[in-house]
């Protein structure tokens, strides 16, 4: 075994294997704990659970590719307002009347789009103009929300689609359509980022920035294109989520930036970019959905929940600090 | 007689007060190894930049093949069959060798894919000649630094080149892997590229290059055939006459040992290190970059743990596990980045000189303003310091003056043992005569001083004795009677050493 295999080894399968922890102390700790009587690992519960991972999960995909390539975006949470509100409102203007249920698809692709462009624009900025992503994303989370609420004021946008609603709430195989979204989005993602050339190209960027720009690769467009993946990803994981519940507040998906970030951070990602997957991200969304189901399912409440979550996440970190120092002659810092 | 296929001539190339570079001009033939030689700051970097488009010259041409070049970046030298092996490793270490290898210019299939077969099948074909222990998937973080050194020269195979350039490639490759590589260049050869090889190491020049073209202060010195020529001539080429190599005549009254090292190793930096160094002297470390001078230095500032020997400070045995460690008993560093590691440019020169004592100078919660100004004060005119006065920012003073500024914060500490690392790098010859007579002084009052330097007038002029070392290892120790150029110059090539066993 080469040196470091072991520490790489328990950083790529850390993930899972605390997952399976978490579920067997809920499912000991709910034996005793829990305020219903139904067991913890329930078929239907589980199901539900990834159900309720896709929101998060399919905007931290898309942190995933941001953050492999050297980047932060912030503004997810706000594009995520905004893309909902347009889907919402849409399906009432009066030029889609005519279109009877076929307003559906078209106030889906509108959504999707603007969500694209935001994210985009973002790129864009952080392309021409070199001021850091972070820098760039916080003003976008601001001035984005701004928006949000320049449309409503402090109301909720409503507007129930039924049909649309059956078709959020429909089970393919057992697993529900915003499951199904997760998915196909992880298995894309994840193609693109370990069989394309732009995939392998962003983790070149993330890894060595200078190296990459020596071997003639073309940051800018790169950096752009996962912008607007990330922006696509965080409207699209609108549009599951709302096509369901038909009625959008301005301040929802505050502080989902946080969420998402911290679940990539657990699956592995390097803040510092250069290395993680897909599907240690996935790992991560699903250790933090368990975590918040688990406690609620022990009878600790939200506040707790948050504790508990912050301390895994710098536990983590300081952890993956101590696998990664190397042999004791390296220069101490 | 064939073309060559890269020919300068007469570049110039100035930046504000220095000419890097005036009226260089030579060839490369094909099929032919050329080395281009030169001291630190000759300008052999300078040109390599040129070359590869990062710099402009201001006059003068490249031409490649019979046709004029214009380089407008590394891209283009390298469409052009340029190729650049650096010497610092330019490679993404979470990623493949196979993707390191090409990268920029991975194989596509449809949609953008990776070719991935395409990729390890051409990736492994370059290994297999390279005949290095790894493949085409390992990845490169996992790799040691020579064999990412190899993974950085396989670049160079990937492309049809006309011209590669070789700097320091040997740096970090053990011998069974230089044996491996000068296989690679004479492939190449073979293959009608011309190869340009920077090296300070003679013995490598000697064996495997044609001819040898020598920089000096930016002036081209002449080419002459390697058949044609030795060690002495070529070193006389490189220093010429002109440099003043007076060294130090006077000596002052030794105190007893304040520093002895007796056997000490750290990994592959440095191995069996041993020397003294008393008070009221001042001993010169000489060697090329990487030779592990700045590891030693580290070492004794308790920046990194040796594996093995030990030191001595007073003739008592010490561990000192950290810089904090290492102040508290007496030892100082002034580091060899100036700017990075010695100061805080945006500070103003008292709060820079006081800073490692500033938790001590307290008058109840707060900073004790007074006495900190009486300490800039006191090493002001203690080291003829020139600023308008204490608030002036750092980073508007001269390289000299800053220099003085970061030695009076050690000095202000009272250490014994003063360790300077490249003293005058980036300063002007006036400042650096000054910093000279400092350190001289400075012994004289009783310091240790130990010198890491990479230029041979300051180390002949400052140094009482003078160690050399060559990768890792002291060569030979000199006293300042018996050194003289050529000895010193070939100890540091690795020459002295063999010569002695």
């Amino acid at each position: 075994m080469q040196p470091g295999a072991l520490s790489d080894a328990l950083k790529k399968g850390a993930i899972w294997g605390f997952i399976v922890l978490e579920l067997i102390f809920f499912s000991v700790a709910g034996e005793y704990l829990a305020l219903s009587d139904k067991a913890f690992m329930d078929y239907e519960n589980m199901l539900l659970l990834l159900k309720q991972s896709a929101p998060i999960g399919i905007i931290a995909i898309g942190m995933t590719i941001v953050m492999i390539n050297g980047n932060i975006d912030l503004s997810v949470g706000a594009t995520y307002a905004i893309a909902a509100i347009i889907l919402l409102d849409s399906m009432t203007w009066t030029v889609f009347a005519g279109l009877g249920d076929w307003v559906i698809p078209v106030s889906w692709l509108l959504a999707l789009a603007v969500g694209t462009f935001l994210g985009a624009l973002n790129g864009l900025i952080v392309w021409k103009t070199g001021v850091d992503a972070f820098i760039v994303t916080l003003g976008s989370m601001l001035g984005y929300r701004g928006i949000v609420f320049m449309f409503n004021g402090e109301n909720p946008t409503s507007h129930l689609n039924w049909t649309l609603v059956d078709f959020a709430e429909a089970q393919f195989l057992g697993f529900h359509t915003a499951t199904w979204f997760l998915a196909i989005v992880t298995v894309i993602i994840w193609f693109v980022m370990t069989r394309t050339v732009h995939g392998r190209n962003a983790y070149a960027i993330g890894d060595n920035r200078e190296a990459a720009v020596n071997a003639g690769i073309r940051v800018g467009p790169h950096v752009m294109i996962n912008f607007a993946v990330i922006g696509f990803l965080a409207a699209l994981s609108a549009v599951v989520f709302y096509s369901e519940s038909g009625s959008v507040n301005p301040n929802d998906g505050q502080l989902y930036e946080l969420w998402v970030i911290t679940a990539v951070v657990l699956g592995g990602t390097k803040i510092t970019g250069g290395a993680g997957s897909v599907i240690g991200t996935i790992g991560g969304v699903i250790a933090i959905q368990l975590l918040r189901k688990g406690l609620g399912h022990i009878g600790a409440d939200t506040s707790t929940v948050n504790l508990v979550i912050g301390l895994i996440l710098i536990a983590v970190l300081v952890l993956d600090r101590q696998l990664n120092v190397k042999g004791k002659e390296e220069l101490k810092v | 007689m064939t073309d060559p296929v890269l020919r300068l001539e007469g570049i110039v190339k100035t930046f504000p007060g220095v000419r890097a570079l005036d009226g260089v001009s030579f060839s490369v033939m094909p099929g032919e190894v050329h080395a281009l030689m030169g001291e630190n700051g000759a300008g052999k970097s300078t040109l390599m930049k040129v070359l590869g488009g990062i710099h402009q010259p201001d006059e003068g041409k490249i031409y490649v093949g019979d046709t004029p070049a214009v380089m407008s970046g590394p891209l283009e030298a390298k469409a052009k069959g340029i190729v650049f092996i650096h010497q610092e490793l330019s490679l993404a270490t979470e990623l493949s060798v196979a993707e390191n290898i090409y990268l920029g210019e991975l194989p596509r299939s449809s949609f953008g894919r990776v070719d991935w077969s395409e990729l390890y099948a051409r990736t492994d074909a370059i290994l297999k000649k390279l005949n290095v222990g790894f493949n085409a998937r390992t990845r490169v973080g996992t790799l040691s630094i020579a064999n990412q050194q190899m993974v950085e020269i396989a670049r160079a195979l990937t492309v049809d080149a006309k011209a590669v350039i070789f700097d320091e490639p040997t740096a970090s490759l053990t011998d069974a892997e230089k044996v491996v590589l000068f296989d690679v260049i004479s492939d190449l050869q073979a293959s009608g590229v011309g190869i340009i090889y920077i090296s300070h190491r003679m013995e490598e020049i000697f064996k495997i290059t044609d001819r040898i073209s020598v920089l000096r202060d930016g002036q081209y010195q002449g080419t002459v055939n390697t058949a044609d020529t030795d060690e002495e001539k070529v070193t006389q080429m490189m220093i010429g006459r002109k440099l003043d190599l007076s060294r130090n005549a006077a000596h002052h009254e030794l105190g007893k040992v304040a520093l002895e090292v007796r056997g000490l190793t750290c990994g592959g930096m440095y191995e069996d290190i041993s020397f003294q160094i008393r008070r009221g002297e001042v001993v010169g470390f000489y060697g090329l970059v990487g030779a592990g001078r700045t590891e030693i230095a580290e070492t004794l500032f308790g920046l990194r743990d040796p594996s093995a020997g030990q030191i001595l400070l007073d003739g008592e045995e010490v561990r000192i596990s950290s810089p904090t460690d290492a102040i508290a008993k007496g030892i100082s560093l002034v580091p060899e980045d100036r700017k990075g590691q010695g100061l805080v440019l945006g500070m103003n020169c008292r709060d820079n000189m006081t800073l490692p004592q500033v938790d001590d100078l307290k008058a109840g919660p707060f900073v004790a303003e007074g006495a900190e100004v009486a300490i800039f004060d006191q090493y002001r005119d203690k080291l003829d310091i020139r600023t308008p006065g204490w608030k002036q920012q750092v980073g508007n003073l001269s390289g000299g003056n800053q220099q003085k500024i970061v030695i009076g914060k050690w000095l202000s500490m009272h250490p014994n043992v003063l360790i300077v690392d490249e003293p005058t790098r980036g300063i002007d010859v006036g400042s650096k005569s000054e910093i000279h007579k400092l350190l001289r002084a400075l012994a004289a009052q009783g310091y240790a001083v130990m010198v890491i330097s990479s230029e041979m007038p300051e180390v002949l002029h400052v140094s009482d004795r003078i160690v050399a070392m060559y990768s890792g290892k002291i060569m030979r120790t000199f006293t300042s009677e018996e050194v003289t150029e050529d000895s010193l110059i070939q100890a540091i090539s690795g020459l002295g050493g063999e010569r002695a066993a």
